[in-house]
């Protein structure tokens, strides 16, 4: 952040800044209380006790019984235990991916076909959205399991899990739904989505980085990813992250008792701010607009734009957002998402991505109303693009 | 005063690669006072042609590697300046890697490292530069700019360091990316750029410095462009594929037969898959014919070149002919010759003496006293 007071973190799809109050229920973890919980005496006993009433909170934000709860270290453990743990024999085994699926599943599933495994990769509309059709027509006797995400990291769609949880209960094959974005954000009930596995992480909903949990129907039969000792009903070895899991209870609970408020607020300022980017920039989209969205995410095209350098431009301004995914350099790639939703690598390369969070302004946003149209505008000014349009009469200059 | 055409509120870009020149660069300017911001640019995908024969079996080379952008980042840290890796993957395959694979091809011997300057640093990262209110490009190359108030102009002038100077790669830039170019190191010596990265503690001080292509692991051309073309069959359907044929004597004498004119360089002695008594030299390649000639050293000479898409830095061609020192290759000492303007973007140039191994496809650059006039691609 610079010096002046402006700014704004507008990345929360990426990682959100915990709350006070979830850092106060994480300290005692660090100082008096860090006792092991599968110790017998009083030490071990206390964080016993709080490891299980975080797993309650975390089990009633997902409407889940808590002994369906496993900890993880966040959502891509808790995808790859979804998928390694379910086709622990890859050979002759299919499964069903959605192509715009984040990394830690589409990476798992890729592997898992490296490995022997038949996958089948469901597209995405130009709205962002897998169609349950498309799963059906997927599915084959030796259908393992079906993966879908919930809300998409980078648009925000929501998926239509309960018409493909119909799907998958019908045809008897075991649904995982990755809702890292989705959970913290809007209602979720494993009950409605008919799922059988779904991942959630603490740090999109406030909570710290480094812990998530994989909701595991009672009586799915899972392989655990590490062997050690009996955790997490053996299911996850290795002494239980206890900061880690405390802080996620915490954060649960304040995200389930602000829903519906924070949906409405955080939407209000989402759709200003779209209105404000179009009304200035009209060749401008919000890509899954027409679809139901999580109520922070903004995915905005916009042609003629480098999304990098206008990350970098409002960054050195104080605002943080985001483009395309990062390589393992830091540089930006187009991203899958976009790509899987026909867009051409040059298009999603003039995306960026907006996502709010439970601690952005009402000011904020209001100032961030004015501030990027106004950047917007002025690299498209300097972009080739827009000079070759103006010139071939495409972009009419007032 | 390395950068008096800046004024120290503008807001500068620094190219920085992780190395020893361009963190002392940035380390100057940052002492100065002046506002940067550090950009690597990640230019090529080392993961994408491993494991192809002859390439390494994992990401290596020293081209956008995480190490590089590793030690960038800690002099940026260091310097307390914010930093970002930008991708120019996309037009640095357009303009860099596929002019070289074609060239190579072709049988001359691409330098792509002048089509990166002038086609990818001052072209591509110059916008992005503009774009977040930075007028200006600061890299740390060995060469100097410098603004003639009487004529107007910008002109381009050897580094101090004539051992290091860069300007033959260069010669390429026009009037309006000298005007925002930044050479921060065109004043010192080497010793004296290592001995101020120590004096600023720069964590790469002591780092070795690389010659090869950036993105041709180890220095085999000729793995890196079957495996690039393996890679984009539509690509290598349109260039011309490498065709056998046969080594010659300029008499037209058939010595021996080649895998193609791609594997040979004007000059070159070892290889030709001939035995003679005295040593024979590669004095020309006719890819048309499929033919590589053969002679002695005196072939190689020869005293008059054309060149095609010149340059002229001073904007426009000069109205007479010019004396000047011209050079043919990076290691070359400019030798005295006469050049001319020609119609299209083409010149003549006549040495005063016979140079050796004159080569298709490399750069002829040329002087006057510290002055770079321009340059073009020797055809």
């Amino acid at each position: 952040m610079p010096a002046s007071a402006a700014g704004a973190y507008f990345d929360n799809n990426a990682t959100t800044p915990p709350l006070p109050a979830v850092v106060e229920a994480m300290r005692p973890c660090l100082e008096a209380n860090f006792g092991n919980a599968s110790s017998i005496h009083r030490q071990g006993q206390q964080a016993r006790a709080m490891i299980e009433a975080a797993r309650a909170a975390a089990a009633e934000l997902i409407g889940a019984e808590p002994n369906e709860i496993v900890f993880t270290s966040g959502g891509t453990e808790a995808d790859n235990l979804a998928l390694f743990g379910m086709i622990p024999e890859p050979r002759g085994a299919h499964l069903i991916v959605s192509a715009i699926e984040h990394h830690a599943v589409l990476h798992a599933a890729r592997e898992l076909a490296e490995r022997g495994a038949a996958v089948s990769w469901l597209p995405a509309t130009r709205d962002g959205r897998v169609r349950p059709t498309d799963v059906e027509q997927a599915l084959r006797p030796e259908t393992r399991l079906i993966s879908v995400m919930l809300a998409n990291n980078e648009t925000g769609v929501i998926q239509p899990i309960e018409a493909i949880g119909r799907i998958a209960r019908q045809a008897r094959v075991p649904l995982h739904v990755d809702a890292v974005q989705a959970a913290g954000k809007i209602p979720v009930s494993v009950e409605e989505l008919g799922c059988s596995l779904l991942s959630f992480s603490a740090h999109k909903f406030h909570g710290p980085q480094g812990v998530g949990a994989l909701y595991v129907r009672r009586g799915t039969r899972l392989r655990p990813l590490f062997y050690g000792g009996r955790h997490e009903r053996e299911r996850r070895a290795g002494t239980e992250n206890l900061a880690g899991i405390a802080g996620m209870g915490a954060a649960a609970r304040l995200a389930l008792r602000d829903l519906e408020a924070e949906a409405r607020r955080q939407s209000r300022m989402r759709d200003a701010l779209e209105a404000a980017v179009k009304q200035s920039i009209p060749e401008a989209e919000a890509l899954g607009a027409e679809a139901p969205r999580v109520p922070n995410t903004s995915c905005l095209h916009i042609p003629g734009i480098a999304g990098e350098a206008l990350v970098i431009a409002l960054d050195l301004r104080g605002y943080c957002i985001s483009t395309g995914a990062a390589c393992s350099s830091g540089a930006v790639e187009p991203s899958h998402v976009l790509t899987a939703m026909g867009l051409e690598d040059a298009e999603a390369r003039a995306c960026v991505r907006i996502s709010l969070g439970k601690l952005n302004r009402e000011a904020e946003a209001e100032a961030f109303c004015r501030i990027l149209p106004a950047e917007i505008a002025r690299l498209l000014e300097l972009s080739p693009a827009r000079h070759a349009k103006i010139k071939s009469g495409a972009i009419s200059v007032a | 005063m390395t950068a008096d055409s800046a004024n120290a509120s503008e807001r500068i870009v620094v190219a920085l690669s992780g190395g020893v020149d361009s963190s002392t660069a940035a380390a100057m300017l940052h002492a100065e006072g002046h506002a940067l911001v550090g950009f690597t640019m990640q230019l090529w995908n080392q993961r994408r042609l491993a494991g192809h024969p002859g390439m390494p079996a994992t990401a290596s080379g020293r081209c956008c590697s995480l190490d590089d952008v590793h030690d960038a980042r800690r002099v940026a840290e260091g310097l307390g300046i914010p930093y970002y890796v930008v991708n120019y993957e996309d037009r640095f395959e357009r303009d860099v890697v596929v002019p070289f694979v074609a060239e190579y091809l072709a049988g001359r011997t691409p330098i792509p490292c002048s089509h990166c300057n002038t086609a990818v640093k001052f072209d591509e990262m110059a916008r992005t530069a503009r774009q977040i209110g930075a007028g200006k490009i600061a890299t740390g190359h060995y060469a100097r700019v410098r603004h003639n108030a009487e004529t107007g102009a910008y002109e381009l002038l050897r580094a101090v360091d004539r051992d290091k100077d860069q300007t033959f790669f260069l010669w390429g830039l026009t009037q309006e990316q000298l005007s925002r170019a930044l050479f921060p190191l065109g004043e010192l010596h080497k010793a004296q750029v290592r001995a101020l990265a120590e004096q600023f503690q720069l964590p790469v001080a002591n780092k070795p410095e690389s010659y090869e292509i950036c993105f041709v692991p180890g220095k085999n051309y000729q793995d890196f462009v079957a495996a690039y073309l393996s890679e984009r069959p539509a690509l290598a359907a349109q260039l011309a594929a490498p065709e056998p044929g046969e080594v010659v004597t300029r008499e037209g004498e058939v010595l021996a037969r080649h895998h193609g004119v791609h594997g040979f360089t004007v000059g070159q002695r070892k290889g030709l898959g001939v035995a003679t008594g005295e040593p024979l030299y590669v004095i020309e390649l006719r890819p048309e014919q499929k033919q590589v000639v053969v002679g002695d050293e005196a072939g190689l000479l020869s005293q008059e070149l054309t060149a095609g898409k010149v340059n002229w830095i001073a904007g426009q061609p000069p109205a007479g002919p010019l004396r000047v020192e011209a050079r043919i290759r990076n290691r070359h000492v400019p030798a005295p010759a006469r050049a001319e303007a020609l119609p299209d973007h083409r010149m003549r140039v006549r040495f005063d003496e016979a140079q050796r191994a004159i080569t298709p496809g490399q750069a002829v650059v040329l002087y006057q006293d510290e002055r770079v006039l321009g340059g073009g691609w020797i055809e």
